[in-house]
């Protein structure tokens, strides 16, 4: 049975009406497999389907409604999840032609704790290709378009997962933020989009970008949703070696409360300079006075290697991704091409067939700054630029509780626009690198529109593990702007 | 090395040792580690290198590495860090080694190496730890498939590198010897080269003598064995030394060793010059090692060979030599001990344990743990023989029945009535006899046939069925006939 109102009901309205037993699970996850099948295909932000084990765990839900059974933190919620989260029983594309009939043996981390947290996975969302790009223009498997308007990209690499919530699919969707992955196509899409602290949510099954800034990040239409959903899956896992054992409290809950003391906030001058749209700095500006307004403590504060962050951060990110993607060989699973002409053929048919060009790309930038020679100028000044980065970020924190800025130096631009200069393209994440660099929390949520209705997304940045008073905060200026979603 | 000493070069060999470690799972991952199990069943998501699958390091094997380095007397980093090792190989699931590099686990540290006229220390660089590759198995004359075993992928390795310190063929061999005791003193490794648990490659150059700088070395891969690695480099040094003769110039280049042919081979293709493009491999932490974990660790440490040895040969009144044979396996030097505790003549057990023991052991294909004929009933014949209840003689005969029967050597005494007759009042009434049987003899041998001495004491243990005590016999007759 199609649900009326279900493109309005927030996750939270969801979780409360199943537990009122005003609602089935199982209504909810066809009404949301539908939509991923109309809407989903339409905006091309789906990529699968996942019918059969969506339908089963929407099921369960429901026969612990009717047994009575305590409830989970996302019962009967329907989510997508971007495709580079393995799932097994259902192909993870990756958004590349090189694993597009991959099955994974196993289930990520992440997608467990959904199952154990009661979410109804409906779908694998689209992506850019490895997550490689920022207008979700680089998938295999065509273009994502945004539910803002047709012409116009979702941003990227999580495109997919933005436009489904956008779309009002689902409420929540995860995608993954390695350079603003989560954050920039949330602003683009107008919707919210965290990225946790790197650590704070496991790697396990995410398929490896930039490993030592890839993290699973939730987006959603409000931040208390956001909160819900990065409370289902943070927290240590034993299989991810770089999985930290932290203080996880109830972040739902507690942003709840609002907090007596108003935070200090910080606005760093190099976030607000050139090469930011100028309609983007004015309502940003707009924003920062309603804040003021509030009563919170402004502060103008410096990040002085800023500038720094985006060549190092893809130095770093590619480096990392040569090797991530030197698996992909056609030996063991994938495409395969060429094996009866041998080794070396088999190798550069599959990796020619398999992967696109901006894939390729940074296969070959990453490899070059490896290179005996190159390593000590590239990879390990980068190293050394981002240590400054996160110097940056601590001494900042000394003086400030939270850092506000644009997510993105333009709203949402349009398709083929930017997709023949990769330096261009590169320069959307200026705002968004520093903090996977750093390793902090960051998230977007959206705070006005321009002129032609494009959303703007304001970026909020917290110390490590700060995501109760990231969450907390950005509630709070939710309400400030009362941004109207529709 | 007589033949190069001779010409006057001098070897400059440097060991690049692979020992895999016996934990009860790899490095990365919960497989096990079964040396012939079924190819792939022993693999999962991380070894196979599917896409999301991390590593989580395996503790243990940070264990025996530092065991390792210990007992080499190297340095125990208590930061060191994992790097990605890039290439491609089939073999090779992830594209890259999980290794260390420039911060390893352990630095330095040496070992001893005895030979017959000298010993001397080969200094080590380093020690680090590894993950092992999985296994190409090339179709027969190279037509058809390749397959892959990926069941030893990911098995953790150390790689012990020496200084180019060793000087000849011999001393790699006693290298290796010695490695592979220490590694079986501290049981992390089997250390046995044919089943590829421990690997070696070499690189070799030649100089002058009394040169300081070194030659242009070449690289010797596929040393199968202890004596292969002897053997190889035998035939670098000769074959080096025949191009620096002719006036010409050693190529740099990895070699394969042939040991069916004994001879070395150039390898096909890239190998050579390949850009590894370490980095260090975001998916672990370093490893930070406690002070208070590693004392732990040193505290556990066994009693080393080259330890065990100078004690047993203190302890135990026994030539550093036979101690040297002794402690050749930590289960030999225990077994020793166990005897050598029960028994008075340590010396004596000491040499039955190396003609006996051994030879019983190697005839039967047995190690030292399984041999039948336990500590303590060993110690039982050599008391017997100790207390004279059997002679010399006797005890070998009995100790070959117990190891044909597996019966005890009391069992055995007693059940052929092989108590040794060495009362001297019954020994003497059956001389006395026979030197009133015997007069004509008694006669020749008093008048100088002194060689007919032997004749009598044969007399009297074939009167006694061979059970009189030899020395008593000996010493009676001479009384008797000399008196």
């Amino acid at each position: 049975m199609m649900i009326k109102d279900y493109r309005e009901l927030t996750a939270a309205e969801i979780v409360r009406r199943i537990r009122a037993g005003q609602l089935k699970a199982v209504d909810l996850a066809e009404t949301a497999l539908q939509l991923a099948d109309s809407e989903g295909r339409r905006l091309n932000a789906v990529i699968t389907l996942c019918h059969q084990k969506a339908i089963s765990q929407a099921e369960q839900i429901d026969q612990k409604v009717a047994s009575g059974n305590e409830l989970p933190l996302l019962a009967g919620v329907p989510v997508i999840v971007k495709d580079n989260i393995v799932y097994s029983g259902y192909p993870t594309t990756c958004g590349s032609r090189i694993l597009e009939n991959y099955i994974s043996p196993y289930d990520a981390t992440c997608i467990k704790k959904l199952e154990e947290a009661g979410a109804v996975i409906i779908a694998k969302a689209n992506m850019d290709e490895f997550a490689m790009g920022s207008s979700n223009e680089n998938s295999a498997f065509g273009p994502v378009k945004n539910p803002v308007r047709d012409d116009l990209v979702p941003g990227g690499s999580s495109g997919g997962s933005a436009a489904v919530v956008a779309a009002g699919i689902v409420p929540i969707a995860y995608g993954s933020d390695t350079g603003g992955s989560v954050r920039q196509p949330a602003a683009l899409c107008g919707v919210v989009g965290l990225k946790p602290t790197y650590g704070a949510v496991s790697r396990y099954g995410l398929i490896a970008f930039a490993s030592s800034t890839d993290q699973i990040g939730p987006l959603a239409r409000n931040v208390a949703d956001c909160a819900l959903a990065y409370e289902a899956i943070a927290g240590f896992d034993p299989n991810d070696s770089t999985s930290a054992e932290f203080d996880h409290p109830p972040y739902s809950k507690s942003i709840e409360k609002l907090s007596t003391k108003k935070p200090r906030i910080g606005i760093p001058l190099e976030y607000v300079s050139e090469g930011i749209d100028d309609e983007v700095r004015t309502m940003i500006d707009k924003t920062i006075e309603k804040v003021d307004a509030a009563g919170y403590e402004i502060e103008k504060i410096s990040l002085p290697h800023t500038e720094y962050a985006v060549s190092a951060y893809y130095m770093i990110a590619n480096a990392e991704a040569s090797a991530n993607l030197a698996r992909y060989d056609g030996v063991r699973y994938g495409r395969s091409a060429g094996r009866e002409q041998g080794l070396d053929t088999m190798y550069s048919e599959t990796r020619s067939e398999g992967f696109g060009t901006e894939v390729k790309r940074r296969i070959m930038l990453g490899t070059f700054a490896l290179s005996a020679g190159y390593y000590e100028n590239y990879y390990r000044k980068a190293q050394k630029v981002r240590e400054l980065i996160k110097i940056d970020f601590d001494k900042a924190f000394d003086s400030v509780d939270l850092i506000l800025a644009p997510t993105s130096p333009t709203a949402a631009f349009g398709v083929g626009e930017k997709s023949g200069d990769p330096l261009q393209m590169y320069l959307s994440d200026i705002l968004t690198v520093p903090a996977n660099l750093a390793g902090i929390p960051a998230m977007s949520i959206p705070c006005d529109r321009t002129a032609d209705g494009r959303p703007i997304g304001l970026q909020i940045m917290a110390p490590a593990f700060g995501e109760k008073k990231l969450l907390t905060v950005a509630g709070q200026i939710e309400q400030m702007i009362g941004y109207n979603y529709a | 090395m007589d033949t190069v000493d001779k010409i006057g070069y001098e070897a400059v060999i440097g060991l690049e040792v692979h020992a895999q470690l016996q934990t009860q799972s790899k490095m990365f991952c919960g497989c096990g580690i079964v040396f012939g199990a079924a190819p792939n069943s022993l693999t999962c998501p991380v070894c196979l290198g599917h896409p999301g699958a991390l590593p989580v390091l395996n503790r243990r094997a940070v264990e025996y590495a530092v065991k390792m380095i210990l007992a080499v007397g190297g340095e125990v980093r208590k930061h060191s860090i994992f790097a990605r090792k890039n290439y491609f190989y089939p073999d090779l699931p992830k594209g890259y080694q999980i290794s260390q590099y420039d911060s390893p686990i352990g630095l330095g540290g040496s070992i001893q190496i005895e030979l017959p006229e000298y010993s001397r220390d080969i200094e080590l660089i380093g020690i680090h730890l590894e993950e092992d590759a999985g296994k190409s198995i090339h179709p027969e004359g190279g037509e058809g498939e390749t397959k892959i075993d990926l069941n030893r992928c990911g098995v953790p390795l150390l790689e012990i590198v020496t200084r180019p310190d060793i000087r000849s063929p011999q001393e790699a061999h006693r290298f290796l010897s010695k490695l592979k005791l220490i590694m079986q003193y501290l049981k992390i490794c089997s250390g046995d080269m044919e089943k590829g648990a421990l690997r070696c490659d070499a690189n070799i150059s030649l100089r002058r003598r009394g040169e300081k700088s070194f030659g242009t070395r070449t690289e010797l891969k596929n040393l199968n064995s202890f004596r292969a690695v002897e053997r190889a480099l035998a035939y670098e040094i000769k074959r080096h030394a025949a191009i620096l003769d002719a006036g010409g110039k050693v190529i740099q280049e990895t070699l394969l060793w042939n040991d069916d042919d004994q001879k070395s081979e150039a390898m096909r293709g890239k190998e050579e010059s390949e850009d590894y493009r370490y980095f260090p491999e975001p998916d672990l932490i370093p490893i930070k090692l406690e002070q208070s974990w590693i004392d732990e660790i040193k505290s556990d440490q066994p009693e080393l060979p080259d330890a065990r040895r100078e004690r047993l040969a203190k302890e135990y009144d026994i030539t550093s030599y036979d101690a040297g044979v002794l402690t050749g396996s930590n289960e030999l030097a225990d077994y020793f001990e166990a005897v050598a505790a029960q028994v008075e003549d340590t010396k004596r057990v000491a040499n039955w344990l190396m003609v006996d023991v051994l030879r019983e052991i190697h005839e039967r294909k047995l190690e030292v743990g399984e041999f039948f004929i336990t500590p303590n009933m060993l110690a039982e014949l050599l008391c017997s023989l100790e207390s004279d209840i059997i002679s010399g003689k006797m005890a070998k005969e009995i100790f070959r029945e117990m190891a044909a029967s597996g019966k005890s050597a009391g069992a055995i005494i007693e059940e052929q009535d092989l108590r040794q007759i060495s009362d001297s009042t019954k020994l003497t009434a059956v001389i006395e006899e026979i030197i009133t049987q015997e007069a004509i003899q008694v006669q020749k041998y008093r008048e100088g046939k002194r060689q007919l001495f032997d004749f009598f004491v044969g007399q009297v243990m074939k009167a006694t069925s061979g059970k009189a005590n030899p020395e008593m016999v000996n010493k009676l007759l001479k009384e008797k006939l000399d008196g």
